[in-house]
């Protein structure tokens, strides 16, 4: 539901690029394409480095991991933004076209549980989750986790999940029930992070799950304790860095083959503490720790 | 006959129109084959090699990312489309045939044409504007009155493709009563019947064809529609057992998953065979349509009647 308006974007920043370009033959436009995790703080990479390289133009679009890495398997983009990696198979298809994807980890993200604000759950363990979430589990009431959300007179735990092939999904399926289990049927498959949230703002029952940079203010997260008893750790930017939160993922730039020119210079900027302070502000954990202020 | 056609410019113009006029026609024929060929030519991979009928039909389990057993049943998502459909039917077959019953038979002059105006007007709001009404009205007013646990479900989605497939209908119905000739009301008027009598004793049953065909077609419409089902249905694979269940229809599913898929992809292959599967659907519904609409009763006035197709 919010693809049509995405895609509005890019087709805007590529006719106005283009327009652009007219008057200047030496303007180098990046093909910037992928994640939706990952496309907000794009767009503001591509704004910003249009302040300080001006020969250079980006143009960002979402669409989701999969449309990026099957852009860079055809060849049509020169940056592919995921959530996830690419698989094996991905990159062989890559390399038969002649493309060869070099990977950079641009930052992480904290894969946040989300929880109607007025619900009382504190913080959960990755096997409760499994339980809710996962094909076999035996969880399906919030009784069964001790809790009365008020507002959920059915007790009925409302599983919000993403569409089958986001990076979203693919990362969390595996983080929470590893690579061998699927998740339970019947869990509402929203088409973005930003669905997910809206949904779970304004169902009592409902549990869901998105990139922390997707949280409102009216949305509650529980800390995440990796085993029973364990510490409970909050998602936030501080604990993606340093690794505490048990569910922070790599967010990945692939460019066809060892970047050159233009394409490096952006990658570079985008790796460099400018880039790394944008990623911070919109939410995202930098590479490293680093002073922003 | 024995006077040779005057080639002049009248002659050529009639000569062009005729052609345009042919292709026009020609290029329904031209495009439903297309388009059959181009969705069965994608899904002709999956279908002759990792297709299994049984579990397309018999499996609810819609997993075809799954790391280690990527299944493709389609069972939970036809449910979800029947399931919506069927509640859409309910909801749009008394409140189009009542309607169609009095634009037809009992309003007049100017009440009359406001009312033909304000269906049609219905029957172009566009469908994401349905899906949002749904979203953001009908979900949080059944959370609130039904204690349901979500309001995306069978009954939100139901009701809103029930709005939407009854202009149609009403169009379509009101075209089969006008259709029954007026001298059959003047006979049973003259045989003291009164007009709730008319009515229902013969001009129901002799406009039935096409009041079936515009259900049909209601059904068509609900089969295929994707944007406000998507929004309005919660989009949950799940084999509906109560009208507050959060379904998902084989149209959204396209919708959702398409996008993201790499092409050629056995996902891709399936996606393209539930194309496959709603193409035939449909295509068997207006088919079934058209033959109500052209089985005349006996006695009827011959000759076709215009028929919408409620499918693009």
């Amino acid at each position: 539901m919010i693809h049509p308006i995405r895609a509005g974007i890019p087709v805007l920043a590529v006719l106005l690029a283009g327009c652009a370009g007219n008057g200047e033959a030496s303007r180098d436009v990046i093909q910037n394409k992928g994640s939706d995790t990952l496309v907000n703080v794009a767009q503001a990479w591509a704004e910003e480095y249009a302040k300080v390289a001006a020969a250079t133009a980006v143009a960002v679009s979402g669409g989701g991991s999969g449309t990026g890495i099957s852009a860079m398997i055809n060849g049509t983009v020169d940056i592919a933004n995921s959530s996830r990696r690419m698989t094996d198979s991905e990159l062989e298809q890559a390399r038969a076209n002649g493309h060869d994807p070099i990977e950079y980890v641009v930052g992480y993200d904290a894969l946040a549980v989300f929880l109607h604000e007025d619900n009382p759950l504190a913080g959960m363990s990755l096997d409760q989750l499994a339980d809710i979430y996962g094909e076999g589990g035996a969880t399906e009431r919030w009784s069964q986790l001790d809790v009365a959300p008020p507002g959920c007179p059915s007790d009925r735990i409302v599983r919000v999940s993403r569409q089958n092939n986001s990076g979203t999904y693919f990362y969390y399926r595996d983080a929470i029930l590893g690579d061998q289990r699927d998740f339970k049927l019947g869990s509402l498959d929203m088409h973005g992070s930003k669905d997910v949230v809206d949904l779970v703002e304004n169902t009592p029952c409902a549990i869901g799950y998105s990139g922390l940079a997707y949280a409102t203010e009216h949305i509650a997260m529980p800390c995440i304790r990796s085993a029973e008893g364990g510490d409970c750790v909050d998602p936030t930017v501080a604990t993606a860095i340093d690794g505490s939160y048990p569910i922070s993922r790599p967010l990945f730039m692939y460019t066809a083959g060892e970047p050159r020119g233009a394409i490096r210079e952006y990658l570079d900027w985008v790796l460099g503490d400018v880039g790394q302070c944008i990623l911070h502000q919109k939410g995202y954990a930098p590479r490293a720790e680093l002073d922003c202020s | 006959m024995s006077v040779a056609d005057r080639r002049d410019l009248a002659w050529w113009v009639d000569r062009v129109a005729q052609i345009l006029v042919l292709l026009g026609g020609l290029s329904a024929i031209v495009f439903i084959v297309g388009i059959f060929l181009f969705i069965g030519r994608e899904g002709a991979g999956f279908i002759f090699e990792g297709f299994s009928l049984r579990e397309f039909l018999l499996s609810p389990r819609w997993t075809p990312t799954s790391n280690h057993n990527p299944t493709f049943g389609a069972l939970a998502l036809i449910a979800g489309t029947a399931s919506v459909t069927g509640l859409a039917m309910v909801v749009a077959v008394p409140f189009s045939l009542g309607a169609a019953i009095y634009i037809g038979e009992f309003a007049t002059g100017r009440g009359r044409e406001t009312l033909k105006v304000l269906v049609e007007l219905l029957a172009a709001i566009p469908s994401v504007v349905w899906g949002f009404v749904g979203l953001s009205i009908m979900n949080p007013l059944i959370v609130r009155v039904f204690d349901a646990p979500v309001g995306l479900n069978v009954l939100n989605s139901g009701i809103i493709l029930g709005l939407m497939a009854a202009p149609i209908m009403t169009t379509i119905a009101e075209d089969a009563l006008k259709a029954v000739p007026d001298t059959y009301r003047e006979a049973a008027e003259a045989m003291g019947a009164t007009r709730w009598q008319v009515i229902l004793k013969v001009v129901l049953p002799a406009g039935r064809n096409g009041l079936v065909a515009a259900i049909l077609l209601g059904v068509g419409r609900g089969f295929g529609e994707t944007m406000a089902v998507l929004m309005a249905s919660g989009h949950a694979v799940n084999l509906p057992t109560s009208p507050f269940d959060a379904v998902r229809a084989l149209t959204a599913t396209i919708a959702a998953e398409l996008g993201e898929t790499a092409e050629g992809s056995e996902h891709w292959q399936a996606l393209f065979t539930l194309g496959i599967f709603l193409f035939l659907v449909t295509f068997t519904i207006n088919f079934l349509a058209d033959v109500f609409v052209r089985g005349g009763l006996p006695g009827r006035r011959r000759g076709r009647r215009p028929v919408a197709s409620a499918n693009p």
